[in-house]
């Protein structure tokens, strides 16, 4: 005990107790925060460099589109036909069906992905979910390839024999779309079930402990809470399904045909650009620019999209604070 | 007293497990109508698992099985017959934690009749919104603002909220797990005010860390312990005044004095 009090006490007489306690406070120079810091900055950086030069290069070439193929940007976007050979470079066509086999796909993964989540979040124990989300995120890691030919030999088939083949088109959007619709699911289940598990269980208990069953608690209390993670599930999950390229260049048609019914095939922007930037187009000509335009113009609509949903979330949220 | 049963809850012999733990055991409570009954104990001793089962909210949690019975007006509330969502209608709950949905204050009082189907017209469920807002002494605070988000109002008046929200659906009883513990003392004694006006038409079944709270609001105290096991049991059970000022067992005078917990 005598020893203790010693061994504590033999600094402070040494040295004054003043200087003692600032020396341990003194500012320190850690190389290797600053170089960690630096590192995590260029990496931020490296994505956003990524996106500005994208945006440069589309805009160049779109740009060298429009003075020199002598298409002005009326033309181009209220156009109703596209045919590159002929001179006609309206966009139209390539729009619309990108719109209608994006709004197939959420007609499908709207149901089926919020449906999953709900079960997912709100119904199933932890054993279930254990197996069912990770099959859900397997289903994420198909390649896109696989389910475009999913589509081509296997959801056509089927839809010429229930609708009837002189209705259904061997190449048609609704093919396109309900197998896009399929591929974004597990994207708008796994974002929306995380959403709705971030809700506090506080209010499922202060539901439940008002007589509300499992469904009245999900619906009125956990998804309104959740509301604006859902919205911005669904809104990526749109952007994804207007970029989706493989499904629809095989099961959509080669053809820029401007038409509402999905029986019927029709070339989508992103198809487009797939299939002649892989055939043998020369670079610097016309055709090959035009394909910028429609990029830039793809990439506008989804930023678009994103602007919105910003706008929605903040909008939802604004309803309850 | 024109027939009114001589207690509205009873439990018989309850004991309640969460997969191999028994948290509870070997419980034996009778609950009059129109008093304050006040679980009491150290952490963990099982209280608010008792509470939770008395209107089967312990149904949420996995892994939960409760023995015994819980009789309310005589019927065992955990009969294969019996339905727990109508079973939390007629026995509201509030909360450890102020918990109003991110609603208006208006719909977070509307939501349990709501869901109930209410069938009146919009003049008469502002009546019973009203009402229910009296009734948790927080009409004159919010009038003015039933529009603002529930999420707004300070702790205490959030708490409030909560009371009425379970008023609205007109339960029998109010079961209240540690409805101060999250509020400064003001707030709590709002609640405790609250709590003794309440009494006249609600029974109450409250949980409380804070044995001054049992002292002041309770008519009765139930003492709840851990045995070595850990599985939580009812030592004593009696007025308020007998638990606090003569208790029987040497425990429950050890807690009430401050020896332990």
């Amino acid at each position: 005990m005598l020893e203790l009090e010693h061994s504590v006490n033999a600094p402070v007489a040494s040295e004054p107790l003043q200087e003692r306690r600032a020396s341990g406070l003194r500012r320190r120079i850690r190389p290797g925060e600053t170089f960690i810091q630096i590192l995590l900055f260029l990496c931020a950086c490296v994505s956003i460099a990524t996106t500005f030069s994208i945006v440069i290069v589309l805009s160049r070439e779109a740009l060298s589109f429009f003075t020199e193929a002598g298409v002005s940007v009326g033309q181009f976007l209220t156009g109703t036909t596209w045919r590159p050979g002929a001179g006609h470079f309206g966009v139209l066509p390539l729009v619309n069906a990108t719109i209608l086999t994006s709004l197939i796909a959420m007609l499908v993964a709207l149901p089926l992905g919020l449906g999953a989540a709900l079960y997912l979040s709100e119904y199933a124990s932890a054993r279930i979910r254990g197996v069912l989300k990770p099959t859900l995120e397997l289903l994420a890691g198909i390649p896109t390839v696989v389910y475009g030919y999913f589509a081509l030999t296997f959801v056509t088939p089927l839809l010429r024999r229930v609708l009837g083949a002189e209705t259904v088109q061997i190449y048609n959007m609704l093919s396109a779309g309900i197998v896009v619709g399929i591929l974004i699911t597990p994207l708008v289940a796994t974002l929306s079930e995380d959403a709705l598990s971030a809700v506090p269980d506080g209010l499922r208990n202060a539901s439940f402990g008002l007589g509300a069953t499992r469904w009245e608690t999900a619906i009125k209390v956990v998804f309104p809470a959740a509301s604006s993670g859902v919205i911005a599930a669904c809104m990526v999950a749109m952007a994804r399904a207007m970029g989706e390229t493989m499904v629809v260049a095989l099961a959509a048609g080669a053809s820029p045909n401007l038409s509402l019914n999905p029986f019927e095939p029709a070339e989508t922007m992103t198809g487009h650009i797939a299939r002649i930037s892989g055939g043998d187009l020369s670079y610097g000509t016309i055709d090959y620019q035009s394909l910028f335009a429609i990029g830039l113009l793809l990439f506008g609509m989804t930023l678009l999209l994103n602007i919105l949903s910003r706008w929605v979330v903040r909008h939802v949220r604004e309803v309850y604070d | 007293m024109n027939g009114e049963p001589a207690c509205v809850i009873e439990t018989r012999n309850l004991q309640i497990n969460y997969g191999s733990f028994c948290a509870v055991k070997g419980v034996n409570l009778s609950i009059e109508p129109r008093t304050i009954t006040a679980l009491i104990g150290p952490s963990g001793c099982g209280k608010s698992t008792v509470l939770r089962s008395l209107n089967r909210m312990n149904d949420l949690v996995p892994g939960a099985r409760v023995d015994g019975e819980v009789l309310f007006y005589g019927a065992n509330l955990y009969a294969p017959e019996v339905d727990a969502v109508q079973v939390r209608r007629r026995i509201g709950m509030v909360f450890q934690k102020p918990n109003p949905f991110p609603k208006s204050i208006y719909e977070n009082v509307a939501y349990g009749l709501r869901i109930n189907g209410w069938r009146g017209t919009k003049a008469s469920l502002d009546a019973r919104v009203e009402a229910a807002l009296r009734g948790a002494a927080l009409w004159d605070e919010v009038k003015d603002k039933l529009q603002q988000s529930g999420l707004a109002l300070s702790g205490g008046q959030q708490q409030r909220l909560c009371i009425a929200r379970a008023l609205a659906v007109e339960p029998e009883v109010i079961l209240m797990d540690e409805p101060c513990s999250a509020l400064d003392p003001i707030a709590t004694l709002k609640i405790e005010q609250l709590m003794s006006e309440l009494r006249q038409h609600y029974t109450i079944v409250i949980v409380t860390h804070n044995m001054q709270q049992a002292g002041r609001v309770a008519d009765y105290t139930a003492f709840f312990l851990m045995d070595h096991d850990r599985a939580g049991q009812l030592i004593e059970y009696g007025p308020t005044s007998q638990i606090f000022s003569h208790p029987r067992d040497a425990r429950t005078e050890a807690y009430i004095s401050g020896r332990f917990g």
